[in-house]
């Protein structure tokens, strides 16, 4: 009878951000639903009683059901019959659940049958569901390809699948090839337009999770002798129609229930999503940045169970005669388990709630235009959510294996064994970091708002928001790993070499992290006083991080890169 | 074919996690200390009428309980769960009510609610335990009745076929409609609570719970009948006063004992394999496992 929302007061702490007041107001038009849908919200706080509810419906399912399935489903894995997929028998009775439950197709529309979720609220019944299997996190959280559907095809398309994904049907986004891996321009699989508008898809894709899903979003190329990015179109791929067959699943090192799948398209019928030569360049990176913000919140939720199951042991477990969670060595470890989770956690909700209010604004820009002021608005949060998603994914991912790190050596000889959750959260983890852009690539993506100064910014507001007398030292120490982030910026943008600035990029997109979440800690323990004890924490491991990356950036040399540079 | 289904169910105190106040002095449920839920074969029954309604569109549940005014909370339950309304039959002299008062009022409320093609409920409620009530309403109501029901087969043709889940195997039985069903908590386990009905159902209530609500929240309830769940006394049902409540009531609890098992004896066991099988089936079979 565990609920693993219920269980975890600091969900509620994200959801009732005073934030959220704005964009669900937003999200409901003024609860002007309630007219038309019997499942509308009246108000602010009866659509926050609508939230709470239905998480603690996804917290019962996770703490009932999904979680003790994760080890069975972890051991039997998906297998490929005649060209299909069937999953392991308890991912198939997780999958029943959420659809018993309605939990697929959360953030869509009413329209088409969705719970018109805000993107915070859906993002935590993510967290809450990696924290029960992190691999069966993928095949439920896949529902949100349905946003780009809901975002570019044509309203037949929308009307056609959105309300199948509603009710359960799952999705799969096609996108990697055997040779287009983080270089999509690459991308080969042909596209070839018939007489009737429809097109017929030919080639292999790879490493697509959830390959044989009902609905697939797929790139290919559509412009023949094209060789870059311009040169590909999305496609929707409706199981129905037949075409596309599973030639073999991988065997991987963990989220071993979610099946990753080597696709053959033969003649593949499939209709364009949107239009023409747009598929990379503007949908995928929309897809790809609603589906990071999905891998930052499967990160939060294994950081969440690491920390769970490393307490719990170190609690029990007695040594030299006491319970070894007694020992400095171990708590300040768990410690900085917690600060790391709830830093990741802080900055995954702030990123959400900067995602909602934009994508909300572009969705009633499709009903009447907007004022200059919301005009305004949009862009600015859109800007911050642009900056904040790789790093929620790139960091929180890299906290989650850290903290999957810890879980284990917590667990010590123990923890090697495969008799605790440890092992298997630790093999889950380690993807995190990879997927949907590595930790590299998010840097790739985070730099330029360290050069064009938006993180900067967003730290000075921090900065300007008042808190507790008791809290201002932390928030004193922030300002001053702030003056030494931005010193060590001017240093690296000093230096004419491309080479030198992708070398340091790394370091002060972390430094940016640090400070960040350090901020939103400190603005977390304003709200509730739980929070003091991470943010404390997470500020000694800031300033520690800080520092030594400002030391090297200082001591660097440009020309020492040579030392570096391996043949 | 679509059908009436009766589901009966009991807000019940949580026995599964007993604190030491669970007890009163005078040897009754201290109901204040334990949280009230949704007695779980209940919901094991709740299960099979909405495998039945899945079968058979168009078929209505309809979730009939006895207690307090707040036990419309199971209804709520119920309703996010797939059924269709519900019945409060609440009175306060009805209170006090033994097995044999209780399935009289039920049986009242039954005919009461008159058309209906079958009753099912839990096989017994974790707080009493007795497992009387189901095969008494049958007995009341002249109606034919399958206990431990495991599994509804099959439902057509005016009978229902019911996988039964008895000590030491399985029976399957075929019978005429209408009639009562009691299911074993053997049973599937009962769906979830569903997202979308959590939302439009939420503000369903009872007439005593009216008060609680916004006026915004009143004329919502005004507006959707859906919303209004039945509170039904015990004149309402037609229930001659001499058989309800502690009146009809001929069970008194005399007092109440803790038993702890004190057995001391010990069996030495010869070293194999054999001897291992032969008393973990003897545990099981005298359900000290399993």
């Amino acid at each position: 009878m565990a609920n693993f929302y219920t269980d975890n007061p600091d969900l509620r702490h994200h959801l009732t951000h005073p934030l959220m007041e704005k964009i669900v107001a937003l999200k409901e038009r003024d609860y002007t639903d309630a007219e038309k849908y019997d499942y509308a919200p009246l108000d602010y706080a009866d659509a926050q009683d609508s939230y709470d509810k239905v998480l603690e419906i996804v917290g019962e399912i996770c703490g009932d059901i999904i979680a003790p399935n994760a080890e069975d489903v972890d051991h039997q894995g998906p297998r490929v019959e005649n060209g299909r997929v069937i999953y392991a028998d308890k991912t198939q009775e997780n999958l029943d659940a959420c659809r018993k439950a309605g939990l697929m197709g959360m953030a869509m529309p009413r329209r088409y049958g969705g719970l018109n979720f805000p993107i915070t609220p859906y993002i935590m019944a993510a967290d809450i569901v990696s924290r029960a299997d992190t691999g069966f996190e993928n095949l439920w959280g896949l529902q949100d390809c349905a946003e780009t559907i809901y975002e570019f095809a044509n309203e037949e398309q929308k009307q056609k699948f959105i309300p199948r994904v509603c009710q359960g049907e799952t999705m799969s986004m096609d996108l990697t090839e055997p040779d287009a891996g983080s270089d999509l321009q690459s991308v080969m699989l042909k596209a070839t337009e018939q007489p009737d508008g429809t097109w017929l898809l030919n080639g292999v894709k790879r490493f697509i999770t959830n390959g044989d899903s009902d609905i697939h979003l797929v790139l290919a190329r559509s412009e023949a002798g094209t060789k870059d990015g311009r040169g590909l179109s999305m496609f929707i791929y409706d199981k129905r129609d037949g075409g596309v067959n599973v030639r073999r699943i991988e065997n991987k090192m963990g989220i071993k229930g979610s099946p990753t799948c080597e696709l053959t398209y033969k003649n593949a019928k499939a209709v364009l999503c949107g239009n023409r030569r747009m598929g990379l360049i503007k949908y995928v990176m929309a897809l790809m940045n609603g589906a990071r913000l999905g891998i930052a919140a499967q990160s939060v939720g294994v950081s969440e169970l690491a920390y769970r199951e490393a307490l719990a042991y170190a609690r029990d477990r007695k040594q030299f005669g006491k319970a070894i969670i007694e020992f400095p060595a171990v708590y300040e470890m768990l410690s900085v388990m917690k600060a790391k989770l709830d830093a990741s956690r802080s900055l995954l909700y702030a990123c959400a709630r900067y995602v909602d209010i934009y994508k909300i604004y572009d969705d009633i820009a499709k009903e009447r235009s907007l004022t200059p002021e919301e005009r305004k608005e949009s862009k600015y949060y859109s800007r911050l959510a642009d900056a904040l998603t790789p790093l929620a994914k790139g960091l929180g991912s890299e906290y989650c294996n850290q903290n999957a790190y810890d879980c284990i050596q917590i667990h010590g000889g123990s923890g090697f064994m495969k008799d605790y959750a440890c092992e298997r959260l630790y093999r889950d983890a380690r993807i995190t970091s990879i997927y949907e852009g590595t930790t590299q690539l998010q840097v790739v993506a985070a730099i330029r708002h360290v050069t064009t100064g938006t993180y900067l910014s967003l730290i000075r507001e921090y900065e300007a928001e008042a808190v507790k007398p008791e809290l201002q030292s932390l928030k004193d120490r922030l300002i001053a790993m702030t003056a030494v982030y931005a010193e060590a910026v001017d240093k690296v943008g000093s230096v004419e070499d491309t080479a030198y600035g992708d070398f340091m990029a790394r370091r002060l997109v972390e430094m940016a992290g640090n400070i960040i979440m350090g901020h939103l800690l400190v603005l977390d323990a304003n709200r509730t006083d739980s929070f003091t004890r991470s943010a404390e924490v997470y500020c000694n491991i800031a300033q520690a991080e800080v520092t030594k990356h400002s030391e090297f950036i200082k001591n660097f040399a440009p020309a020492e890169i040579a030392a570096y540079k391996v043949d | 074919m679509s059908l009436n289904i009766i589901v009966l169910a009991k807000q019940v105190p949580d026995t599964r996690n007993v604190g030491k106040d669970a007890m009163k002095e005078d040897g009754t449920i201290n109901r204040a200390a334990l949280p009230a839920i949704f007695n779980p074969e209940d919901l094991n029954a709740l299960e099979q009428a909405l495998h039945l309604k899945d079968a058979n569109p168009g078929s209505t549940i309809t979730l009939l309980t006895m207690g307090l005014p707040r036990a419309a909370e199971i209804i709520r339950e119920a309703i996010y769960r797939g059924a269709d309304s519900g019945i409060v039959l609440t009175d306060r002299v009805l209170g006090g009510a033994d097995t044999l008062a209780t399935s009289y009022s039920l049986a009242q409320a039954v005919k009461k609610f008159g058309n209906y093609d079958i009753i099912l409920g839990g096989r017994q409620a974790i707080d009493g335990d007795t497992a009387q009530v189901g095969p008494q309403i049958a007995e009341k109501l002249g109606i034919p009745q399958v206990t431990y029901a495991e599994e509804i087969l099959d439902l057509k043709d005016g009978f229902v076929t019911v996988k039964r889940r008895l000590e030491n195997g399985v029976e399957t039985v075929k019978a005429p409609l209408p009639c009562v069903v009691t299911v074993n908590g053997s049973a599937a386990d009962c769906r979830p609570r569903n997202a979308m009905r959590v939302q439009k159902y939420k503000f369903a209530v009872s007439p005593s719970e009216v008060a609680k609500l916004t006026d915004r929240q009143k004329e919502i309830v005004e507006n959707r009948p859906y919303l209004q769940l039945q509170e039904w006394g015990a004149a309402f049902v037609d229930a001659d006063p001499e058989q309800i409540g502690f009146a009809g009531s001929p069970t008194k609890v005399k007092s109440i004992e803790n038993v702890v098992f004190t057995a001391k004896e010990s069996r030495v066991l010869d070293d194999d394999d054999a001897a291992i099988e032969d008393l973990v089936k003897e545990l099981i079979a005298n359900h000290t496992i399993g």
